[in-house]
């Protein structure tokens, strides 16, 4: 069969659109290309709560993101979330006194780690656990302490107006 | 009574149809190997299953995703959710539309063809001459129309879902006023390349091989004559789009089913 030229082109470009747009969805679209697995340490954490975090969920340091949440376990003994994460090697001078935090991005947003600056001279490695920790930030919780709280003002008021008249 | 001679009839009609299908789908793969042989025969049926495609799949993909746009801008608005958009056009292309909807265009613009040409060849006798000659036409007809059309299909599917996202981002963008910046981010941030991306290509994969093999069989099992090539080319219409949305439901439940 003799070769066809512009055909041989026509299909080339189409095979090559195709790769292009496979390339496209790999690396534009979905986070392909953030997910260079470099060097990584771990180190772990444990919450009182750790809220909607979820495993891969985003920990950042002054908004910068530093490494990923690998796994979250809970610890029937102390009732606690426990947390590790895999931070970046690039980022080996965190002080071991460093805290972290959920915090959620955006009202809706997900939830994510921050880890707070710590002063002390010695520096977290592989393995190191985390002291500090904030738990993560339950609506329902916050809104019923302001609830029971703002009625108990309400109580107190109406007992200091009530009492003169007894 | 008649009713079940009926049904009875009816069941071993499909069970026939099914085995001959099953045989014809040995003979068609066991023909890859001769095609890769002669790869100009496959590069000519490559150009009139996939660039001939093209241009349906980038158009209907380009409206596709204008109105995943419009669509989900409208809801999202209610929620103060903008800037989701994104994540929304390129989830719903890429898990589903883009395999989908370009498996059934698919099956429309090129099944439909093979499915015709070959009951056309089989109706003028070309086939049985061919066979006369000592040239299986299996090997030569039917093998590298399938790889052809299973080589395509993740092709177009993927062209599918990156020009509906583009046109997604030229009305939401463009249109709508939602921020660039937070279009890609936000979808870059939300898809993962595992779970969405390779299993939507794992779709369209399936896909192709199912609307290719259904359009070639039906063509190589019509009877030949006009009507039957008729008959033949809708059935291809018709069973690769139940097949294709039938398939797509498990492929989905096994993929996403789990969370």
């Amino acid at each position: 069969m003799p070769h066809n030229n512009t055909q041989d082109t026509l299909v080339g470009l189409f095979v090559a659109a195709g790769i292009a747009s496979l390339f496209f969805l790999a690396l534009q679209v979905s986070n392909l290309s953030s997910f260079t697995k470099g060097e990584t340490y771990q180190i772990t954490a444990s919450f009182e709560n750790s809220g909607g975090l979820k495993v891969k969920s985003p920990v950042s340091a002054a908004g910068v993101k530093i490494g990923r949440v690998s796994s979250i376990v809970f610890n029937p003994k102390t009732y606690r979330s426990v947390v590790t994460m895999e931070i970046d090697a690039k980022y080996k001078t965190l002080p071991d006194d460093s805290s972290v935090s959920v915090y959620t991005a955006g009202l809706l947003g997900e939830q994510y780690i921050s880890l707070g600056e710590g002063a002390s001279d010695s520096y977290l490695h592989n393995g190191s656990e985390i002291e500090f920790t904030n738990s993560a930030l339950i609506l329902e919780k916050a809104i019923t302490q302001y609830l029971l709280k703002s009625a108990d003002e309400k109580k107190d008021s109406d007992d200091k107006k009530n009492s003169p008249k007894k | 009574m008649e009713f079940f001679q009926y049904l009875g009839a009816a069941t071993r009609e499909s069970f026939t149809k099914l085995g001959r299908a099953s045989y014809f789908l040995i003979g068609m793969l066991s023909g890859i190997s001769s095609v890769l042989i002669r790869p100009c025969l496959l590069l000519k049926q490559m150009h009139s299953v996939g660039v001939l495609s093209f241009l349906i799949i980038t158009i209907s993909g380009l409206f596709v995703g204008m109105v995943l746009g419009l669509q989900g801008f409208y809801i999202l608005s209610r929620f103060g959710a903008e800037e989701t958009l994104g994540v929304m056009v390129a989830a719903s292309l890429v898990r589903e539309l883009g395999p989908v909807v370009a498996a059934l265009l698919f099956a429309g613009r090129a099944g439909s063809a093979l499915t015709a040409e070959i009951g056309l060849m089989k109706a003028t006798e070309q086939l049985s001459g061919m066979e006369m000659m000592a040239i299986d036409p299996i090997k030569r007809i039917i093998s590298p129309r399938f790889l052809a059309g299973f080589l395509s299909m993740p092709l177009l599917a993927a062209l599918f879902s990156a020009v509906g996202i583009i046109g997604g981002q030229i009305v939401g963008c463009g249109l709508l006023g939602v921020d660039d910046g937070a279009y890609w981010s936000q979808m870059n941030a939300n898809l993962d390349f595992q779970k969405d991306i390779i299993n939507g290509i794992i779709k369209s994969v399936v896909f192709g091989f199912v609307t290719s093999w259904i359009a070639l069989f039906e063509g190589y099992d019509a009877i030949p004559t006009a009507e039957g090539v008729s008959r033949a080319t809708t059935r291809t219409v018709v069973n690769s789009a139940f097949s294709i949305l039938g398939l797509d439901f498990i492929l989905t439940a096994l993929m996403f089913g789990d969370n």
